[in-house]
């Protein structure tokens, strides 16, 4: 039978079928489905699985180690840039090794459709030296995620599993196959290479290191790659995940050049050498950086038969699509480039009737007397706050960067210095900042948003929720200067009043503008109200 | 042989509604399809599009190549015509008459209908009011769906069973409701062009 699934989806049930017993994750853009669709099933199936949402995409990846010491099969979840948040536990459970099966799927956003950068996960699977598995299509992400965790047991490695944008969100057929049973409660045989004290971890790095033989051959021999032999020798073309696509869709009726399609790594070098020795060019094409291309192309492009990203024959940044491949291969097309030239933007907004855009004309009120560039903001909705027409915030960097940023200008003599952060980016990863602030005594003023939800990627519960006012205090806030305001125009004056006020404090000032997101449901708001309400009574 | 339709309107105009009927409905018949959506940030009054591909074999790119669209479907003028350099030059232009308006430098309406105008293949309609006829305002998007029905290759049948499936958790009432919005701009469109000549 087939169903219709997103790419995303396919990954979440392919992972349901191979038996885990749970997903750890962080919502994040183009990911957020696969944990969604994992614990929608859950509450209506009554799955014996775990299937929650993370406080951050470091504690979920952990969570999932654990469980796979313990036996059991796990899955983390993440965009790419929360693989930057995980990456102290993502590097150093390639050298420990896993024991039930470990995937780690990270969603990039090529041409950054909903993120602050395009970074390439292949490069961070490459860095910890374990394989990854880059799904072309959604019936691949659901037999790539299977495969995954079977080579996960095979190598005792976690695998990564990449997916990009134009998979994660589009919709296909997909035939599911028989599930696995969940695996039983079984420790490592060796608990010794899970202590990465230096003397075990020299020789588990070694290991690792060794380990990589016979990965590249299980690439070699996987049915994720395949090479098809052509009959025009002038070129030969590596395509890996959605690369292959746009390639096939420009020779619907078969391709005359020897192509190799890639879903699996370690680059599979026999696949590759014939390549070499048979084509007079090779055009490498790739969703994301030039990760193939760099690894082939001759450095000092003396000798360079290797053409790519890199080689100026493809966009060096963005994503590909079918047009940009057919150019690179010099096919003939008839398009306009541009649309017609009165079509105006239409960037996103804040909904109407949104907290955050009462925060922002407060905010802004108040900046008339220090100017523009003294509020660090954070991600978010709110980061909106940095375009037309709120300009709002200074700054945008990378979660949690708010509250430290605002700390280091202050430390510079910035006065005042005002950081902007969300409840649910403050316990990702904003709670240790506040720390470094109240040790120091930095004189600032921290606003968290608290609409009670992940507002941007669609309303997942937030590990924040009733608990900002309890962890600031317990870390130290004077209850003084911590003040619940509630964002609603009608209350726009009290508020500047609150926020100047604090602003003259030569300590560390919270202040929670708190008002359930506009877009949740109006039961799941009830539902909020009451837990705040219990809480400040 | 595959049909390529460009679905483009501003976030929450329904567009994902659109989609998973034409999904849904060539799962019934039998066909392959792919299906681009956006998710994430521009879901917030952007403008936002989904690539639809129906074939009656395997189809590679979930994107539709520029130039190759058969059918761009539109909630918003202007949002019809972001899309045009992936029209065919005989593709067809389909789009609701009513302008969203949320941002400050909207262009001259005449202007956008000139545009459409010039093209040999085109359809505008009040989409919203011929919604309101037949007594539900926020069915829009089945009115297009309906005018655009007679190029999809894709069983009427097929596609009604579609949208009875999707409506089914709202009930009869609205179920009946999509369906008289789609079967309203489905004459409307055999009233004012000639789809024969495409």
């Amino acid at each position: 039978m087939r169903n219709i699934v997103l790419g995303d989806e396919a990954v979440a049930q392919g992972a349901l079928d191979a038996g885990i017993s749970g997903v750890y994750a962080y919502p994040g853009t183009p990911s957020t489905e696969i944990t969604e669709y994992i614990i929608r099933k859950k509450k209506n199936e009554s799955l014996n699985i775990h299937a929650a949402w993370s406080t951050n995409e470091k504690t979920a990846l952990e969570a999932a180690l654990g469980m796979s010491y313990a036996g059991k099969r796990a899955m983390a979840v993440m965009k790419h840039v929360g693989l930057n948040v995980a990456m102290d536990a993502f590097m150093n459970m390639a050298i420990s090794g896993i024991n039930g099966g470990l995937v780690v799927v990270v969603a990039d956003d090529p041409s950054m459709h909903s993120s602050q950068n395009e970074q390439d996960s292949r490069y961070l699977a490459d860095f910890a030296k374990i394989p990854i598995i880059e799904p072309s299509n959604q019936q691949e992400a659901y037999d790539g995620i299977r495969h995954a965790f079977k080579i996960s047991e095979k190598h005792k490695l976690p695998v990564l599993l990449r997916l990009v944008t134009r998979l994660a969100h589009s919709r296909s057929l997909v035939t599911f196959h028989k599930p696995n049973k969940q695996k039983k409660l079984k420790f490592p045989k060796d608990i010794k290479r899970f202590q990465l004290v230096p003397a075990r971890a020299k020789p588990q790095f070694d290991l690792l290191v060794k380990k990589q033989t016979v990965i590249r051959e299980c690439a070699e021999d996987s049915p994720f790659n395949k090479l098809v032999i052509g009959t025009d020798k002038s070129m030969g073309i590596i395509a890996s995940g959605l690369a292959y696509n746009y390639l096939m869709e420009n020779f619907q009726e078969g391709c005359p050049y020897s192509v190799l399609k890639i879903s699996q790594y370690l680059l599979p070098r026999k696949q590759i050498k014939y390549l070499f020795d048979n084509s007079d060019r090779i055009l490498v094409l790739e969703d994301g950086y030039p990760f193939i291309e760099e690894k082939l192309a001759d450095f000092f492009r003396e000798d360079s038969k290797v053409i790519g990203r890199l080689s100026g024959h493809l966009n060096r940044t963005g994503e590909l699509n079918p047009n940009i491949v057919a150019k690179a291969l010099g096919i003939e097309q008839d398009f306009d480039e541009e649309a017609p030239k009165l079509v105006a933007g239409r960037p996103p907004k804040l909904c109407d009737g949104c907290g955050h855009l009462d925060t922002f004309n407060v905010l802004n009120e108040i900046k008339k007397d220090f100017g523009d560039k003294q509020i660090f903001g954070d991600i978010g909705c709110y980061a909106l706050g940095a375009l037309s027409p709120y300009h709002t915030i200074s700054t945008l960097i990378d979660m949690g960067a708010s509250i430290t940023m605002a700390k280091g200008a202050a430390e510079a003599g910035v006065h005042p210095s005002i950081a902007m952060i969300g409840d649910s980016t403050f316990t990702h990863s904003g709670m240790t900042g506040l720390l470094d602030c109240i040790n120091d005594k930095t004189p600032i003023t921290i606003i968290i948003n608290d609409n009670s939800t992940v507002g941007m990627t669609g309303g997942q519960e937030s590990a924040a929720l009733a608990k900002i006012k309890g962890i600031c205090i317990g870390m130290g806030v004077d209850p003084e200067h911590l003040k619940v305001i509630k964002p609603l125009s009608k209350y726009h004056d009290e508020n500047v009043v609150t926020i100047r006020k604090e602003l003259n404090y030569k300590g560390v000032s919270v202040i929670i503008p708190q008002r359930a997101c506009v877009r949740l449901p109006s039961e799941k708001k009830k539902e909020i109200r009451k837990i705040l309400e219990a809480q400040s009574e | 042989m595959t049909t390529n339709i460009i679905l483009a309107g501003v976030g929450g105009q329904g567009i994902l509604t659109i989609a998973a009927t034409l999904d849904t409905a060539a799962l019934n018949n039998g066909m392959f399809f792919k299906q681009s959506e956006v998710h994430g940030m521009s879901q917030r009054g952007g403008a936002v599009q989904s690539h639809v591909r129906i074939a009656d074999g395997a189809i590679y790119s979930d994107l539709i190549p520029k130039g190759q669209a058969d059918m761009i479907l539109g909630m918003e003028p202007m949002e019809t015509l972001r899309y045009l350099p992936y029209l065919k030059k005989e593709g067809w232009l389909i789009t609701d008459t009513k302008p969203y308006l949320n941002i400050d430098n909207y262009p001259n309406e005449k202007k956008i209908f000139d545009i459409i105008e010039s093209r040999s293949n085109h359809l505008i309609l009040d989409a919203t009011k011929i919604a309101k006829q037949v007594g539900n305002i926020r069915a829009a998007n089945l009115v297009l769906l309906g005018a655009a029905s007679h190029l999809i290759p894709l069983k009427e049948r097929a596609l009604i069973a579609a949208i009875k499936t999707l409506f089914k958790a709202k009930g009869d009432r609205i179920i009946a409701l999509n369906l008289d919005a789609f079967e309203a701009g489905k004459q409307y469109a055999l009233e004012h062009v000639d789809f024969s000549l495409s």
